[in-house]
């Protein structure tokens, strides 16, 4: 089945380019500034949406996305009004993939079956669970396989030669290689360190590897991208979120553009890169 | 659901106990929980593992505790014979170092030398840095802000002892914010350190690796009523945060079907309140830190802020094999308020010279309620699972200054 991600890949490899896949909070700082942000994204040059689920306890995150979670639940944003969200993007945009990115207990409370449903018809591409590990599959990967939903399974530097199978056996759509051993916006990558890892994964594997976890500026996102599919830009852009904001905590005229215009630096950066054909 | 021949066996080898437990974690966290649950298996079959546990728990934990007649305490309150397992006489003062002894043990096995760990009360932090300390071990405890600011004689102990203390200012900044930044500790450092979770919760198998650490007490209580009173308990009791000086009470009679068994919830200002960290009796199954659980939480899957005066109890979650426990109806889950735990710290200071540690205080607190209820044959065993040293202010703050 061809599904917008995997269109998306077949696309950028097409064009001999990496792809930027830029990731911002639902609902932060507030539903309709994050409506805003969603819908300025690929006009800026995100190739690919990641749409993080805020939760009260995100474990594998750095304190920039576990401030712009508590932001979001500050302001009222649930699962629910996450698909709400991605509803109201995809009535001007059928093409960009969404991949909601997020903790599994939400989805857990609002139900497995119900919440795949709810967000196939929303316009959802894909899921990055970080709790879900392959030995917790049949809790949702493999029933949102089944539903039409591609499961992108998170590799990292501990993944070892003997584990990559099974991590990448029920993955779909493409393969979120975490570049460092840490929380999200922490460390900095090592280009060629991550160049090596995903030369060992696509040894595994067809799929498409985009790389984050770290990657903060237009030149480490190029550096990056030299040697992936695509580059996910995460806690650099909800940092941009929070600076743009006043003392209240509250958005401003300068939230939008602030972050267009770092997606856009990324893009030119990731865009200036050339592949060979894959 | 049908009730099992044995409560004991589980967990199943995925880590579940019925519909709780499993390996929630983060992919990097991953392949470390398997080497750790390998290592484990082959511990616990190896003998010179077990001579080893067995050799420090006599010289330096100072085991076996007392299992002590509470002859006012049964007096005053009429009924039951009351027995109090001396937990809190171990060395560092509580339960807790049974479980960490085990776990650093198996760290250096590992040959892991740097050793993190979540406490809330700071009994476990103390019993951690304390073994770090004896083996020569870096330790980095964290610690939510706000017990740091309750619990300073064990702040205070933890750093004498060489630990480093991280106080945690994310989230409700207590508990559970300090186990997810232990957690975040590890997937940063997963080469070199072995997190020593401090109760029966987390992914499979610290569950059950804690539980087997801490059944040291069911077993020597079994062994000391025995002697005393030629026979087994008629009850259990022991108050239940994450669980584990109950799941090692409980856990040698779970399939003794005459014992009745009590976990004691904390019910902070009383369960309609809202403020309590009660989550069998005011939870709903979700998943955090690892494993499916009950947990406080709300509509939407966000995890609640617990409140309990105890801030060893001041957990939105419990470990999985209680919620086990309690969804086959072997366990009964009692909740008590921070009023009636101070009832009982008081009167088990005053009836029997013992100041316990907030944590089991709440088991007291049911223990008043329980035992007059009984008829004076029946043996009744409390798990004293803390001394209260470490809370002698937060109980003056309580009571107008009185002490």
């Amino acid at each position: 089945m061809t599904t917008r991600i995997s269109a998306r890949f077949t696309d950028l490899a097409a064009a001999g380019r990496p792809g930027l896949v830029t990731f911002i909070t639902a609902g932060d700082p507030d539903f309709a500034t994050s409506l805003a942000l969603l819908k300025a994204l690929p006009a800026a040059g995100a190739d690919v949406i990641e749409l993080g689920v805020p939760f009260t306890d995100p474990m594998a995150d750095g304190p920039a996305i576990q401030a712009a979670g508590l932001r979001a639940l500050k302001a009222g944003q649930t699962l629910a009004k996450t698909l709400d969200l991605v509803r109201a993007f995809r009535d001007g945009d059928g093409v960009t993939p969404i991949v909601l990115m997020g903790y599994f207990n939400p989805i857990y409370v609002y139900g497995v079956p119900r919440f795949l449903a709810d967000a196939k018809a929303a316009g959802v591409d894909g899921l990055i669970v970080v709790d879900l590990p392959p030995e917790e599959d049949d809790e949702l990967c493999l029933p949102a396989l089944a539903a039409g939903l591609d499961f992108i399974r998170l590799a990292t530097p501990t993944t070892d030669d003997g584990r990559l199978p099974a991590v990448l056996a029920q993955t779909a759509g493409f393969v979120y290689y975490v570049s460092i051993t840490g929380i999200t916006g922490s460390a900095t990558p090592d280009a060629d360190l991550v160049s090596a890892a995903v030369a060992r994964i696509k040894r595994h594997t067809d799929l498409p590897v985009a790389v984050g976890f770290g990657v903060r500026t237009p030149e480490q996102a190029a550096a990056i991208a030299k040697g992936a599919d695509g580059v996910v830009v995460g806690s650099a852009l909800v940092e941009a979120v929070r600076a743009s904001l006043d003392e209240n905590g509250a958005a401003t005229s300068r939230t939008v553009a602030d972050v267009e215009t770092l997606v856009r630096q990324l893009a030119d950066a990731v865009r200036g890169v050339r592949r060979g054909a894959a | 659901m049908t009730v099992p021949n044995s409560f004991r066996t589980g967990p199943d080898e995925r880590g579940h106990f019925g519909n709780h437990g499993g390996r929630f974690v983060a992919e990097t966290l991953m392949p470390l929980i398997l080497r750790l649950e390998a290592a484990y298996e082959a511990a616990k079959v190896d003998p010179a593992f077990k001579a080893e546990m067995d050799f420090h728990l006599a010289h330096y934990v100072g085991r076996p505790s007392p299992l002590y007649f509470a002859e006012r305490l049964t007096e005053h309150l009429g009924g039951a014979k009351i027995y109090l397992k001396r937990e809190e006489l171990n060395h560092t003062g509580s339960h807790k170092v049974n479980n960490v002894l085990g776990q650093i043990l198996l760290a250096r096995r590992m040959g892991k030398q740097r050793i993190i760990a979540e406490t809330g009360a700071g009994q476990h932090g103390v019993a951690t840095a304390t073994l770090c300390a004896r083996f020569g071990l870096e330790c980095v405890v964290y610690m939510g802000a706000v017990d740091v600011e309750r619990q300073k004689p064990n702040v205070f102990r933890m750093n004498m002892l060489g630990a480093t203390v991280i106080p945690v200012t994310s989230g409700s900044r207590t508990l559970k914010d300090a186990m997810n930044e232990a957690l975040r500790d590890w997937v940063t450092n997963v080469h070199d350190t072995f997190y020593c979770i401090g109760t029966v919760a987390g992914p499979h198998p610290y569950p059950s690796m804690v539980r087997d650490f801490q059944s040291i007490i069911g077993k020597e209580t079994r062994a000391q009523l025995l002697e005393a009173e030629g026979r087994g308990p008629d009850s259990l009791i022991a108050a239940v945060g994450g669980g584990s000086n109950a799941m090692g009470l409980f856990h040698e009679f779970l399939d003794d079907p005459e014992v009745e068994i009590f976990g004691v919830e904390a019910a902070g200002h009383g369960i309609s309140s809202g403020q309590h960290a009660a989550s069998i009796t005011g939870g709903r199954p979700g998943v955090l830190h690892g494993n499916r659980t009950y947990l406080l939480m709300d509509g939407d899957g966000q995890i609640a802020e617990a409140h309990s005066i105890s801030a060893g109890l001041d957990y939105p979650g419990i470990g999985p094999e209680h919620s086990y426990l309690h969804d086959v109806g072997r366990v009964t889950y009692l909740p008590c308020t921070d009023q009636e735990a101070l009832a009982g710290f008081q009167l088990l200071s005053k009836l029997e010279g013992i100041i316990p540690a907030l944590e089991c205080a709440h088991a007291v607190g049911k223990v008043m309620e329980l035992a007059p209820t009984k008829p004076q044959d029946h043996l009744m065993v409390m798990n004293l699972s803390g001394r209260g040293d470490k809370d002698i202010f937060t109980v003056a703050d309580h009571l107008g200054g009185q002490l």
